[in-house]
């Protein structure tokens, strides 16, 4: 089943073309990471993805229906510094902010919904600091605080910004399977990244993107050093092609 | 000076019924600023805060001159231009607070222009700017009582929503939440706490209010719940003990209040656990003891 289907978007900021007839189409247990050069409209992607973009054109559906109508399915993880983290709030209750719309208007949080959170913070490791106030959490406790947020949803399309920007490798290898466990367990997972390298190795599938979709497809059948390239302007010969396996 | 006896004495004395009356002001409106205030001081939003203050101004002016109800006037006015910072600084090219910058002095100037237009201009525009104790009519405090308990039920009822924005205004969205309506309630609930608040502590240093106690309860605690309970306590206490020195000693009222606030916000800053002055000073002397420590194995 098609989780997240894009078609045909354009975006307009600022009187520049950002993104120019985007087809992108995430199947359910797709683990999939969108890359391209700064500037190429990753993050403006995945914003757009998530209705947060005004678009000049093109659909975004999730599970065959449009996103204005699908927030509740969708999970997002933002860059780390979008986050107030000298608010005053324990681990646990921001992870719980993640489900305002689910406890809905004038309602307060439930059973179900400390369960969600429960579950979301056993899955990100972070159980045992759930009553620490987030101001003194580490970057890589941070970013797992955000992953719970999204996950407390239970959402069946988690998209994420550069989650792994700035985190140390133990972190980083947690997050990378947890990402993949939960495409395994039927989740579609969409994350732009910088790490070409990582993202070669872990997603299952990529998508190269400089302000359309340039390609997509397994890491394997992306290594034509043309595509690479043509996406991100490299240079032929550059020791990056060598160490991405791309010849 | 009176003793505190004195002072409970002259609040029953039937002679002197503005007393209570503006001490009853002063505490509400000092607790509900305290309670608002949080949001105000954690979204960083004083600016906002000194920018309805001043625009409630033209408001009370209108009211004054027609002689209408000035809590309503005020709300307008305020509410008015939150609004009018809130599309306006939808423009991106400007930042939010220029935008600010821009309507705030406009419509404090507004205000001037239009109470100068009125008799007896010189001591009304005092009492406007300054606060003052006397002269509060029986109907303000119905509405200073009923709009308070609207503010607090408010709060209590938009509350995780507001967190949720402050927290991330980007997930929010993504959530579906409404940030821009919020946004505007949050404006107009500040509004309506700086209006009910003008009367006794004034015009110009109604701010301290909003952000004085919110920001000592800061200084206290990393819980929220906790912080949205000590500073409305910090702000009453203010007041009391505000309109209480300004009664006996022949002070101005707001200037008072806002003084006791301020000071209750120096011995936090010094002593409070955790993020206090001495506490921080204590905590480096430790480490440094410990480094030396273990910089001398025995």
């Amino acid at each position: 089943m098609t989780a997240l289907s894009v078609q045909g978007l354009n975006v307009v900021l600022g009187g520049r073309l950002v993104l120019q007839d985007v087809d992108l189409k995430l199947e359910a247990g797709d683990f999939m990471g969108l890359i391209g050069p700064n500037g190429a409209g990753k993050t403006t992607l995945l914003r757009s993805a998530l209705g947060l973009v005004r678009r000049s054109s093109g659909t975004i559906e999730v599970a065959g229906a449009p996103i204005s109508k699908m927030r509740q399915r969708v999970g997002y993880v933002p860059q780390r510094h979008e986050f107030a983290w000298d608010f005053p709030i324990n681990v646990a209750d921001a992870v719980l902010s993640g489900r305002v719309r689910r406890v809905g208007w004038v309602r307060r949080a439930g059973v179900a919904d400390y369960r969600a959170v429960n579950e979301a913070l056993a899955r990100v490791g972070m159980t045992a600091l759930r009553d620490r106030p987030v101001g003194q959490l580490s970057g890589g406790q941070r970013q797992r605080v955000l992953v719970a947020r999204a996950l407390a949803l239970r959402p069946s399309v988690l998209l994420l910004d550069e989650p792994f920007t700035g985190l140390d490798v133990p972190t980083q290898e947690l997050l990378t399977d947890l990402f993949t466990e939960l495409s395994q367990e039927g989740q579609a997972v969409l994350m732009t990244t910088h790490d070409l390298a990582a993202a070669m190795h872990t997603c299952g599938t990529l998508c190269l993107v400089n302000r359309t979709v340039v390609a997509t497809g397994t890491p394997d059948a992306l290594r034509d050093a043309e595509l690479w390239r043509t996406a991100f302007g490299i240079r032929p010969g550059s020791p990056l092609l060598a160490a991405l396996g791309v010849s | 000076m009176l003793s505190p006896q004195e002072f409970v004495t002259d609040l029953f004395n039937p002679a002197l019924s503005f007393l209570p009356k503006a001490l009853f002001v002063a505490l509400m409106s000092s607790a509900v600023c305290g309670v608002i205030g949080c949001y105000v001081v954690l979204r960083g939003m004083a600016f906002i805060g000194d920018a309805v203050a001043h625009a409630v101004f033209p408001g009370l002016a209108v009211a004054f001159v027609v002689q209408g109800n000035l809590v309503l006037g005020g709300a307008v006015a305020g509410v008015l231009t939150a609004v009018a910072v809130a599309v306006f600084s939808q423009n991106r090219r400007l930042r939010e607070d220029s935008v600010i910058g821009v309507f705030f002095v406009a419509a404090f100037a507004l205000g001037i222009v239009i109470i100068s237009r009125s008799p007896g201009y010189a001591g009304s525009l005092q009492q406007f700017l300054f606060g003052s104790i006397t002269g509060i009519p029986d109907e303000d405090l119905y509405v200073v009582a009923i709009s308070s308990a609207a503010l607090l039920v408010l709060t209590f009822l938009l509350h995780k929503e507001f967190v949720a924005v402050t927290l991330d205004r980007e997930s929010a969205r993504a959530l579906g939440l409404p940030v821009f309506a919020l946004d505007l309630a949050l404006y107009i609930m500040v509004s309506v706490a700086i209006v009910i608040s003008v009367q006794t502590i004034g015009n110009i240093l109604v701010l301290a209010l909003l952000v004085t106690p919110a920001a000592t309860a800061r200084l206290l605690t990393d819980r929220l719940g906790v912080m949205m309970l000590l500073a409305p306590l910090i702000g009453g206490f203010s007041a009391l003990t505000g309109v209480y020195l300004s009664w006996s000693l022949d002070l101005p009222t707001g200037g008072t209040i806002v003084l006791a606030a301020t000071a209750l916000f120096l011995l936090a800053w010094t002593f409070a656990p955790r993020h206090g002055l001495l506490s921080r000073l204590w905590q480096l002397r430790r480490a440094a003891v410990h480094v030396h420590h273990a910089g001398h194995p025995r």
